[in-house]
């Protein structure tokens, strides 16, 4: 085994690499568990990719026979229910991990410098996994998806000038169609997978390059032994492998509970409505995306103020592209001297909490009828707007209240916790 | 640590289920147990009886149902299938599209995904909501699905039904429940009975992977907290070395 | 070396990578213990996997719909003449019957030297069809009427002598168009032909007199 190591290293950095990455990676000792969500990402990609491939083994990406191959795979392929609940929990589980793995950087800052690239790479890869998500919303070719897709495509239509025709050639026809299925299909099945996976591994290596963050926000490479090894890092492997492992077992029976006991999850994973085929003559009663994107869904639907300049539908859409692309800046938005959460004052935790407050609530709006009241005293649309106000201040103020906040002195070491 | 697994857990708990809005009509709860086979069996002949004439289960095989519901192929054959001739076939309807356009206006929806799609208390409800209504072309109408175009398939096991409505404070006509002015086949008691029957069946039909899938979650489940006692214990013995 | 498992081989390279502040004094004793719980977990999770593989290489496995339009086909066999050939499908592979006459039989038995596998010892058909007419009814030949060589179809040649354009001494069977394989009427391949096998017959039963079941043997034989 040693000759042979020998020969491939010869040809190949095999051992370097692992060492490298994985047994000379040193990794700060003070994970904690949001640090469990990184490798839980990849492992869902992968979860996804094998799903995906022996899905598209039995799916048929064609109108006419779309909905009829989903039902084939669910009743007629052996297993292939199995398969498909995989698919479409790990759809929904992609976004609880990501969400996670996302606030982890906003609790301990791991956006902040030197990991800016890591973050920036990071935000594109939830860019595309939203793409993902989208396009593979629409195989199944059910109401829900027909109609979600009709709705979201339109928003395109807003864009002053290019508008309609934009919303045309994405479409590939006047409505959402044939043509559009088969697109759809190429890039959820080839080309954001292709694109995710190589972002994911720019992610890793942006990451390897700088060093992991830690939950005291302390930069462990300060201090070293006479190796050069930080005094407050182990090596990745085999200590954070095992426990890794560890999360990524409790991950999975959270996860086959889904798969096996409610893969509807309740109308969140998989809607009622999408148990219909797509019917271009009949608009469900409530057209909702899935809750991954309700956040955002929201947000698009709480300009209502028509008095602004082009309609308050191009607000809308320009609102929730900015709600987004306000992630992409938050390495230079935050002023503070500290990294984590643990040193920071008052302004940045309560900021924060409002922020989840006003993200969670958003979401759950997203789902609601905006006319209707389902919090209190206002109709949704008002709360909508509240929190998409609180929402983009979280952003829009955090150079003054980060530069102003009370910070502690952060340790010198990285506290055992 | 524990903090962290409370939020991670609330956020995964189905807050609300969702979706279930929007649905004016009041529905009545039924009892799903796909472990009552009876109960699944005498689903299955009500509906290729009434239902399959009609409607289509074209996602179905009567193979399946036969494997599924423990019912010898050979009575599936000679007492549950009218409208093919294999077993391996899949339920389609006996009477064709065009013909149920023509009569109904409409053509009847599959009816593989329904219990899916509208929910099982939809069904039941619906199954015991039809009521005469002489400005409607069947001369039936559905307090569940307002001017709906078929006609009541099972009124001699039921009779005939009459709504009452009266008019409330604002002056709207409210629904005030039904009156029996034929007699049938069936008590009011067996004929809910019945539709329970239907409605489990349909439920089956929906997903027949449910008959199965959570035998097997179970012991995935038990596989997993295995690995989690043993990825802790491994977890714990290689982080002795860390101080 | 505690970790000299992790991926096999590559371990043997590594350096003692421990490298916080209070070395370990006792990891020597504990190795027995860690080695147990890493082959534990080890093999444990390798079963997982290996059980997890079931579901995705079965549902590679023809489905309930490939199975149902592969269902055993019934052919009513009434209206053969002799000397007539009928072909059906069954699992999307043509398979030919085939009424021969008496003269038919009287001629398969002077084959012989002719073929390469005159008394069907290649198991290309179930048991109770190996004999000298491989069939159940001496009448009846059911084959499969794929060219065991590349799959091509052979045409029929029931004609005899040069008539049938293939030996000037031909005593009626198939002919394979494609490379030149040529078979007799029970589905024996010639010697010196690129076919290197009998044609293939299929499990088949009789119901009853007049039909024949493609896809089931028998009764009581598998």
């Amino acid at each position: 085994m040693a000759k042979f190591m020998e020969w491939v290293d010869a040809r190949f950095p095999a051992t370097k690499v692992w060492q490298e990455h994985m047994a000379e990676y040193y990794a700060p000792k003070n994970f904690n568990f949001w640090y469990y969500f990184g490798s839980l990402a990849i492992l869902v990609l992968v979860i996804q990719i094998v799903t995906g491939i022996f899905l598209t083994m039995h799916y048929k990406p064609d109108s006419q026979l779309a909905f009829a191959s989903v039902e084939y795979i669910m009743r007629d392929v052996p297993w292939g229910w199995f398969i498909r609940y995989m698919h479409s929990t790990g759809a929904s589980m992609f976004f609880v991990v990501v969400y996670m793995h996302m606030f982890r950087g906003l609790l301990y800052g791991s956006f902040k410098g030197p990991r800016e690239l890591v973050w920036l790479i990071g935000m594109v890869i939830f860019v595309a996994l939203m793409a993902e998500a989208f396009m593979g919303y629409l195989l199944p070719w059910g109401n829900m998806s027909y109609w979600g897709a009709q709705v979201i495509i339109s928003l395109f239509g807003a864009i002053p000038v290019i508008g309609d025709g934009l919303a045309e050639w994405i479409r590939g026809d006047f409505v959402v169609s044939d043509a559009t299925l088969n697109r759809f299909f190429a890039f959820h099945v080839i080309l954001l997978p292709l694109l995710l996976v190589l972002l994911v591994y720019l992610h890793i290596v942006a990451l390897h390059k700088v060093g992991s963050n830690n939950p005291d926000g302390v930069d462990i490479k300060k201090h070293k032994d006479d190796q050069g090894r930080p005094l407050d890092g182990i090596p990745f492997h085999p200590y954070y492998t095992v426990k890794d492992l560890f999360g990524v077992m409790v991950f999975l029976v959270l996860y086959f509970g889904i798969v096996f006991f409610v893969p509807e999850f309740g109308g969140w994973f998989l809607e009622k409505d999408n148990f219909a085929p797509a019917d271009i003559l009949q608009t469900p009663p409530d057209i909702v995306p899935l809750w991954y994107f309700t956040p955002f869904y929201s947000i698009l639907r709480a300009v209502t103020w028509e008095w602004l300049p082009g309609g308050a539908k191009l607000w809308g859409v320009m609102a929730m592209g900015a709600s987004i692309a306000m992630l992409f800046l938050l390495p230079w938005l935050d002023r503070a001297r500290v990294r984590s959460i643990r040193y920071r004052g008052w302004m940045y935790k309560t900021a924060l909490t409002i922020f989840v407050i006003a993200f969670v609530i958003l979401g759950y709006l997203g789902t609601k009828n905006p006319t209707r009241i389902d919090l209190f005293a206002f109709p949704n649309v008002y709360w909508a707007q509240i929190c998409m106000i609180l929402y983009f201040l979280f952003f829009l103020l955090m150079p003054w209240y980060t530069s102003r906040d009370a910070t502690k002195p952060e340790p010198d070491r990285v506290t055992d916790k | 640590m524990r903090k962290a697994l409370a939020v991670f857990l609330f956020l995964l708990s189905p807050v609300a289920a969702h979706g279930a809005g929007g649905e004016t009509a009041h529905l009545d709860k039924v009892h799903i147990d796909l472990n009552d086979m009876a109960s699944l069996q005498r689903g299955a002949r009500i509906f290729v009886n009434f239902c399959l004439s009609c409607h289509s289960a074209s996602y179905m095989r009567y193979e399946r149902m036969a494997a599924d519901l423990g019912i010898d192929e050979q009575i599936v054959q000679s007492d549950l299938m009218f409208a093919s001739d294999k077993i391996g076939d899949l339920m389609t309807a006996t009477m064709s599209r065009e013909d149920a356009k023509q009569w109904f206006g409409t053509a009847p929806p599959d009816l593989s995904l329904m219990a899916r799609s509208k929910g099982a208390d939809y069904i039941y409800t619906y199954m015991r909501s039809f009521y005469l209504d002489e400005s409607t072309p069947s001369g039936w109408n559905n307090t569940v699905f307002p001017n709906v175009a078929m006609p009541h398939a099972m009124y001699e096991w039921q009779g005939n039904q009459k709504a009452i409505f009266v008019t409330d404070d604002s002056g709207n006509k409210v629904f005030d429940g039904f009156e029996l002015v034929k007699e049938a086949k069936l008590t009011p008691e067996e004929y809910d009975a019945a539709m329970r029957d239907l409605t489990n069946f349909m439920v089956y039909l929906a997903e027949p992977a449910k008959l199965s899938r959570y035998t097997i979650g179970f012991w995935v489940t038990v596989f997993l907290l295995i690995m989690v006692a043993l990825t802790y214990a491994l977890k714990k013995e290689f982080w002795r070395d860390v101080h | 070396m505690l970790w000299a498992e992790f991926p096999p081989g590559l371990g043997a390279t590594i350096d003692f990578p421990y490298s916080c502040e209070e070395r370990m004094s006792d990891v020597s004793q504990d190795n027995s213990r860690r080695r147990f719980l890493t082959a534990v977990t080890s093999g444990v999770g390798l079963a997982g996997c290996a059980a997890a593989v079931v579901p995705f290489v079965s549902s590679m496995t023809p489905s309930a719909r490939a199975r149902a339009a592969g269902a055993p086909v019934e052919v009513d066999i009434s209206k053969l003449e002799p000397g007539q050939m009928m072909t059906v499908e069954w699992r999307g592979k043509p398979v030919w019957i085939i009424n021969r006459t008496d003269e038919m039989l009287a001629d398969l038995e002077s084959m012989g030297e002719k073929l390469a596998d005159p008394d069907s010892a290649e198991p290309q058909q179930p048991e109770y069809a190996q004999n000298k007419y491989r069939s159940i009814k001496p009448q009846y030949l059911v084959v499969v009427g794929i060219c065991t060589h590349l799959g091509c179809a052979p045409t029929k040649k029931f004609e005899m002598g040069a008539a049938s354009g293939v030996t000037d001494d031909w005593k009626g069977g198939f002919f394979c168009p494609c490379h030149g394989s040529m078979f007799d009427l029970a589905g024996r391949v010639f010697r010196n032909v690129p076919a290197p096998t009998n044609l293939v017959v299929p499990p088949y039963s009789y119901p009853d007199e007049s039909t024949v079941l493609v896809g089931v043997g028998p009764e009581g034989v598998a």
